[in-house]
């Protein structure tokens, strides 16, 4: 491990207990590192525990066994607080179903994390616009989620996923609810981001979305079926 | 800062949701209300009696002791009092030349009698016979004019002295002064009129009272009764050094053996306000005990309305966390909701009471009192936290990966 390695995962294990002697083990043993700027794909079909290892990986569950070192920090054993710490400052969540507050203006729901971090109200609103713009949305700021369009509601997720400039944009299905044009464009954004420097992981069941990526890591029953680099990526234009 | 901007986002979020759901909060905060105006006009209508007790209580003065035969509070046989030997009218001098401590003595002595003046009559009205050291010995204000003097008292002049009732209702239109009116009977020329008590439906106060020497007194209405003798501790005497005086006065004066127990009483002020201090207190308990309830049963609206908030919003919550929302943030969130409900309710239980508290002080001579005001919202504050809590602890137990699963 050298010190680009952002993700590092050694054995994890994840078993649900569901009541007496019944046990669902939903990962068995997954180790695997992911570098600063790594664009990584992880694929599987429903069931193989590719959730279970995204919400791990996104620090919103903890294993039951192995070390997960993020940035050289354990945080296998960390406690609800430091776990939301780490959630709000290094991760950056971009959601299939959105996940905006309905009730609030895109650049309240951009602002949220920096509220959460502790940032003064004045340089809060200043990089939430930043991002925002940053997103090609600045003059939607005032729009709440229900008058935006579905792809225009992605860019804000993502503008608040990046609000915080987090370790890893982690994306759970990001076109699942778009039509392929704008699901198109909002792979074209992550390929900017990834140009700018940012660490992408990517959570789809979609082929044609994971050959974005430059490496795709296969789930198949709780364990690492195939970790390949991507030879023909699909180049986007738009 | 941290905090601050903790709170303005949960004021922020708690607004939000209040507009959001209007029927439902105005229903939830209805409770409150219907409490808090209840509490509040508790806590006035006490304050009125309280007043109303330290104004009649006052009558009496508080460094004045009255020696009669009976105790005003306590004593266990009426009858044991009743057949003491009376309260002589000789002893008022006797005490005046032999106790130190105090520096005025009058005797009184009290019938109910009818007063008319031209067309009007005030029927039952207290006559009290007494001497010209009455008022300085009962520490009463004249409004206007003077009390009797000593040769008017001794001499058993046809003179009175009148309290503010007697002359409101005899004279409602011009000065009494020097106009004469009949008592049982007989005229009297009034010197003054007293200065108004107020006090508890008039109870005990001389508002309602006509002072006359007490020579005539005797002489018009009788002279076998018992006196009741009120005596003025000098300044700066302790009271119950005077007291004591006066105890060993009277049992020389009554001719007692040291094994003898008094038969008389000394009785004070004091008496009265402990013993109406606990009455009150024993009302105010039941009555903030019930009207209590009815702030419970809001209270429980509100932990009723915040579980279903928390369960409509488990997928905001779920959001909030995964974005770094804290669990003490998400605790810190719905208790500020909650508060805020209970808050405005308090505030418009406050604003429905002080008019009704008007209306209170017709009868009885009170007001809002400003700590009303503020212990109202405090308890409405505490209400809102401890009926907040329970929903609010468990959406900041909520696990984000199940939450954000939530629809």
């Amino acid at each position: 491990m050298d010190n680009n390695t952002v993700i590092n995962l050694k054995q994890i294990k994840k078993i649900y207990d569901m009541g007496g002697a019944e046990e669902v083990q939903a990962l068995r043993g997954v180790s695997l590192q992911i570098d600063k700027n790594e664009y990584v794909a992880i694929m599987g079909p429903s069931g193989s525990g590719k959730s279970t290892l995204m919400n791990i990986i996104g620090c919103l569950d903890t294993p039951t066994s192995g070390l997960y070192e993020f940035n050289g920090i354990n945080v296998s054993q960390m406690n609800d607080n430091q776990l939301a710490k780490i959630r709000n400052k290094e991760i950056g969540f971009v959601f299939q179903t959105f996940n905006l507050l309905a009730r609030s203006d895109a650049l309240h729901n951009v602002e949220l994390p920096l509220i959460y971090a502790g940032v003064p109200s004045i340089e809060r609103k200043r990089l939430a616009r930043e991002a925002l713009e940053h997103v090609g949305l600045g003059d939607r700021i005032h729009h709440k989620p229900n008058e935006l369009s579905g792809g225009q509601r992605q860019r804000v997720a993502v503008a608040r996923a990046l609000v915080n400039k987090p370790s890893i944009l982690l994306a759970d299905e990001p076109t699942g609810n778009l039509d392929s044009k704008t699901g198109d464009e909002i792979m074209l954004l992550f390929e900017e981001l990834h140009h700018q420097g940012n660490t992408i992981i990517l959570v789809t069941h979609e082929e044609y979305i994971a050959e974005h990526a430059h490496r795709i890591i296969r789930i198949r029953d709780g364990l690492i079926e195939a970790d390949e680099m991507v030879k023909n990526r699909k180049l986007l234009t738009v | 800062m941290y905090f601050f901007n903790e709170l303005k986002e949960g004021l922020l979020i708690a607004f939000r949701a209040i507009r959001a759901n209007k029927m439902r909060s105005v229903l939830t905060t209805l409770g409150i209300v219907i409490g808090i105006v209840s509490v509040t006009l508790m806590a006035t209508a006490i304050e009125g009696v309280d007043r109303a007790f330290e104004k009649s209580a006052s009558a009496f003065g508080s460094k004045v002791l009255y020696i009669q035969k009976y105790p005003w509070v306590g004593g266990d046989d009426w009858w044991k009092y009743r057949n003491r030997r009376d309260m002589k009218l000789e002893y008022v001098n006797l005490i005046s030349q032999q106790a130190t401590l105090v520096d005025a003595v009058a005797p009184s002595v009290t019938t109910l009698k009818d007063a008319k003046s031209g067309s009007r009559t005030m029927l039952g009205t207290f006559v009290t016979g007494t001497t010209y050291q009455y008022q300085e010995a009962s520490g009463s204000t004249i409004q206007d004019g003077r009390f009797f003097s000593q040769e008017e008292s001794d001499g058993g002049r046809p003179v009175c002295v009148i309290g503010a009732n007697v002359a409101e209702t005899l004279f409602p239109s011009i000065d009494p002064i020097n106009q004469t009116i009949k008592v049982g009977g007989y005229p009297y020329r009034i010197l003054a009129v007293l200065e108004k008590q107020g006090g508890l439906f008039g109870m005990f106060t001389a508002d309602n009272r006509i002072f006359i020497p007490i020579n005539s007194f005797m002489n018009q209405f009788g002279s076998h009764r018992d006196v009741l003798i009120s005596a003025r501790v000098r300044q700066g005497v302790d009271i119950e050094e005077a007291k004591e005086e006066l105890r060993g006065v009277m049992r020389k004066l009554r001719h007692l053996s040291p094994f003898q127990e008094d038969d008389f009483n000394i009785n004070e002020q004091e008496m009265l306000t402990q013993v109406f201090g606990t009455i009150t207190a024993v009302i105010a308990g039941i009555g903030f005990f019930i009207t209590g309830l009815s702030l419970f049963v809001g209270g429980i609206g509100i932990m009723n309305i915040m579980y279903v908030s928390v369960t409509e919003r488990t997928k905001e919550i779920g959001i909030r966390k995964a974005i770094g929302a804290r669990r003490r943030t998400i605790l810190f969130q719905f208790l500020v909701e909650a508060a805020l409900i209970c808050l405005i309710g308090g505030i418009i239980g406050l604003v429905i009471a002080y008019p009704l508290s008007l209306i209170a002080d017709q009868i009885l001579p009170t007001a809002m009192p400003i700590s009303v005001v503020v212990i109202a919202i405090l308890v409405s504050l505490f209400v809102g936290v401890v009926s907040g809590f329970l929903p609010a602890y468990k959406a900041s137990k909520l696990d984000p990966v199940d939450a954000l699963r939530y629809e």
